[in-house]
């Protein structure tokens, strides 16, 4: 293989051979801080905020160095816990991660929980700079009667159950009754419309961990309504999830036709994706989609419909059905506001899940958190008062938008906090200790940590556990046998 | 053959670039087929790549062995204007896809191509002009589904990883939008 042009960004040691032109230095910001100490940054949280922000960092300064650390043993956050398991493509960004880790100015730290192991005051301490991406690990509550009943889940959870989130390895949803109403009409609806409904075939070539798809073997479901407030013109999904469902095989939609009164004469007046997205709506809806041979399973939005109560069975511990209030709009497109007109609907069904948003949490009371927004107050990722304290991701903006949303807020912030070490703000001229006090204090209080190596170990045993079922991988699902992997 | 690049990335004189190619050409041919072939990483397979490069740019080590298995497609002029204004002149080979080129000519265009070019993301909408948007192939709806997404969308807007460099394309010019965003953010 003939190797004339080697890395030709930021080689320390090519910057005086030919093959570095400057021309083909793009971006290279060489600065290094005046005193010789380098910036060390420590971010809390492993997921794409964290790993983009990182990956940001790392680019724009020679001298910066990187800690992240990750409260499981593994790292990617949702891009492992929570995109589908028919979704491999959007895991890609795995890669560009896995790269950022093994870069020899970052390391990776998982099992350690920041608030809980260690606190950001002591990270503050020890690093010139701390960035929160931790993320949105709670979910928004109903706040309905009968939603702590068996049978009544958050989407976070469901999803976290069928993607070996250790935390909800004992979910066991109740799959034993015919209609599931999803509560919510957003990406992630859909998503656990279509895992509810997906033939067997397709599910059992991905990564879904083997304990849910035994229990989707048995699963009962064969109706999914997905529910809400507003109307076609106003769902929060996309197109792409959209036709996923429409194209599911082995399922039909089943809509009322009646919810699309009015739609069709307005289609004109949309933006294109709106439009695109409300015609396939109504195709559906109208049936015009192919009817599969043999599809015995069926899914239907249901528009108009606020959740008033969760209504238990027989047995006052099990969901026999919900009632809905029955909507009308005020004004229209997308600032239309969902009016109870008092007229009320009730459902069957035996299990509800609902899709309503995921939720940060305060995960240290020294940081400010607004509890009303579930976020850090923040201006361009700055949490004030002070310097270096800094946040990225879901818990900066709120937990909407998809990995790409996540890696430009990421830059944001990193951007803020460069201009930062640039103007001073943060004094680098001090030399911090780094990982070195943290931990330490890790150890000390007997918290083994867990090296980007050794999640490589989990990796590959995933990965052949996985080989001997012929799927991608089968995901480990708690933590006690991640360490012992990881320690092995 | 150990590390050649001196820098802090990892590549090696890279017997398994060939195949990270053919997976990346398969992704070429058939978004669709690619994306059952599972991201690299999901099916245990991880493709060495330059830790500077992933994402915005590749080592040429990578591309030097694609070039030299495809010294058949022509070579053909392309100018790209970054987000800053910026026009980059380069020479492409016929065949590659608008996003290997960013990849390949290490373009530094933040974040540019996420999912890897298997129509999961919008961050690689480029901007055409209008006489060569309207020769370009038809847009399958997979791909308007993701553009319809992308930020700062025009008339004449396609996704890199979509499009191939033909020869009739010789010096044409394309934009990187201002913003790389994806507007299931709003």
């Amino acid at each position: 293989m003939n190797l004339r042009r080697i890395c030709v960004l930021r080689c320390k040691s090519l910057l005086n051979s030919k093959y570095l032109r400057t021309s083909q230095i793009v971006g290279v910001r060489k600065l290094t801080s005046p005193s010789g100490s380098s910036p060390k940054v420590c971010i809390v949280g492993g997921g794409p905020a964290g790993f983009y922000t990182a990956q940001h960092l790392l680019k724009s300064r020679l001298d910066i160095q990187v800690d992240l650390f990750e409260r499981l043993p593994v790292p990617f956050g949702l891009v492992r816990f929570g995109v589908a398991p028919d979704h491999p493509e959007v895991k890609n960004v795995i890669n560009t991660f896995t790269q950022t880790a093994l870069h020899e100015r970052c390391n990776f730290f998982g099992n350690v929980g920041v608030g809980k192991d260690v606190s950001v005051a002591e990270l503050r301490q020890a690093y010139h700079a701390v960035v929160l991406s931790y993320g949105a690990e709670g979910n928004r509550r109903l706040g309905i009667p009968g939603e702590d009943l068996r049978g009544v889940y958050s989407a976070k959870d469901f999803v976290g159950w069928y993607n070996g989130l250790p935390g909800n390895k004992e979910l066991r949803p109740d799959l034993s009754s015919e209609t599931a109403v999803v509560l919510g009409q957003g990406n992630v609806a859909l998503d656990v419309a279509r895992i509810l409904l997906s033939p067997l075939d397709i599910l059992k070539k991905t990564d879904i961990t083997q304990p849910s798809l035994e229990a989707l073997a048995e699963s009962q479901v064969q109706r999914v309504l997905i529910v809400g407030r507003r109307g076609p013109l106003q769902v929060a999904c996309t197109i792409k999830e959209l036709r996923e469902m429409v194209n599911l095989p082995g399922t039909m939609p089943d809509m009322v036709t009646t919810d699309f009164e009015g739609v069709a004469s307005v289609l004109k007046d949309l933006s294109r994706p709106r439009k695109r997205l409300t015609e396939l709506l109504l195709k559906a809806a109208q049936g015009a989609a192919s009817r599969q041979a043999g599809a015995s399973r069926q899914w239907g939005f249901h528009f108009l419909r606020s959740p008033l109560e969760i209504l238990p069975a027989d047995d006052l511990t099990s969901t026999a059905g919900i009632r809905l209030a029955v909507n009308v709009l005020e004004g229209s497109h997308e600032g239309a506001r969902a009016v109870p007109t008092g007229e009320v609907e009730e459902l069957k069904c035996g299990m509800v899940i609902s899709s309503i948003g995921y939720r940060s949490l305060c995960i240290d009371p020294a940081v400010p958190f607004d509890h009303h927004k579930a976020i850090i107050p923040n201006t361009v990722g700055r949490v004030q008062p002070g310097a270096g304290l800094y946040c990225s991701g879901w818990v900066k903006r709120g937990p909407t938008g998809v990995i790409a949303t996540t890696m430009n807020d990421s830059f944001d912030t990193a951007r803020s906090l460069l201009q930062d070490i640039e103007a001073g703000v943060i004094d680098v001229s001090s030399v911090k200790p780094g990982s070195r006090a943290v931990l330490s204090s890790l150890e000390s209080r007997g918290v083994k940590w867990v090296s980007f190596s050794d999640w490589e170990k989990i990796d590959k045993e995933e990965v052949r556990r996985g080989q001997r079922v012929g799927r991608p991988r089968e995901k480990i699902l708690d933590v006690a046998e991640m360490l012992r992997v990881a320690h092995s | 053959m150990g590390s050649v690049c001196k820098c802090s990335c990892t590549v090696t004189a890279n017997p398994h670039a060939h195949l990270s190619s053919m997976a990346s050409f398969v992704r070429f041919c058939s978004p669709i087929l690619g994306s059952f072939l599972g991201a690299p990483l999901s099916s245990g397979y991880r493709v060495p790549q330059c830790v500077w490069h992933k994402g915005f740019g590749r080592c040429s080590v990578r591309s030097s062995s694609s070039q030299d298995t495809s010294s058949a497609g022509e070579k053909v002029v392309l100018h790209i204007v970054n987000q800053d204004g910026m026009k980059t002149t380069t020479q492409v080979t016929e065949g590659e896809s608008l996003l290997d080129v960013v990849v390949n000519k290490n373009l530094d265009i933040s974040g540019f191509g996420a999912c890897e070019g298997t129509l999961a993301c919008s961050t690689c909408h480029l901007i055409f002009d209008e006489n060569i948007y309207n020769k370009l192939g038809p847009i399958m709806d997979e791909e308007m589904d993701m553009l319809d997404l992308a930020y700062g969308q025009t008339k004449t807007s396609r996704l890199g990883c979509q499009i191939n460099i033909q020869k009739w394309m010789d010096g044409m010019t394309v934009h990187v939008p201002q913003e790389i965003k994806d507007r299931r953010s709003e």
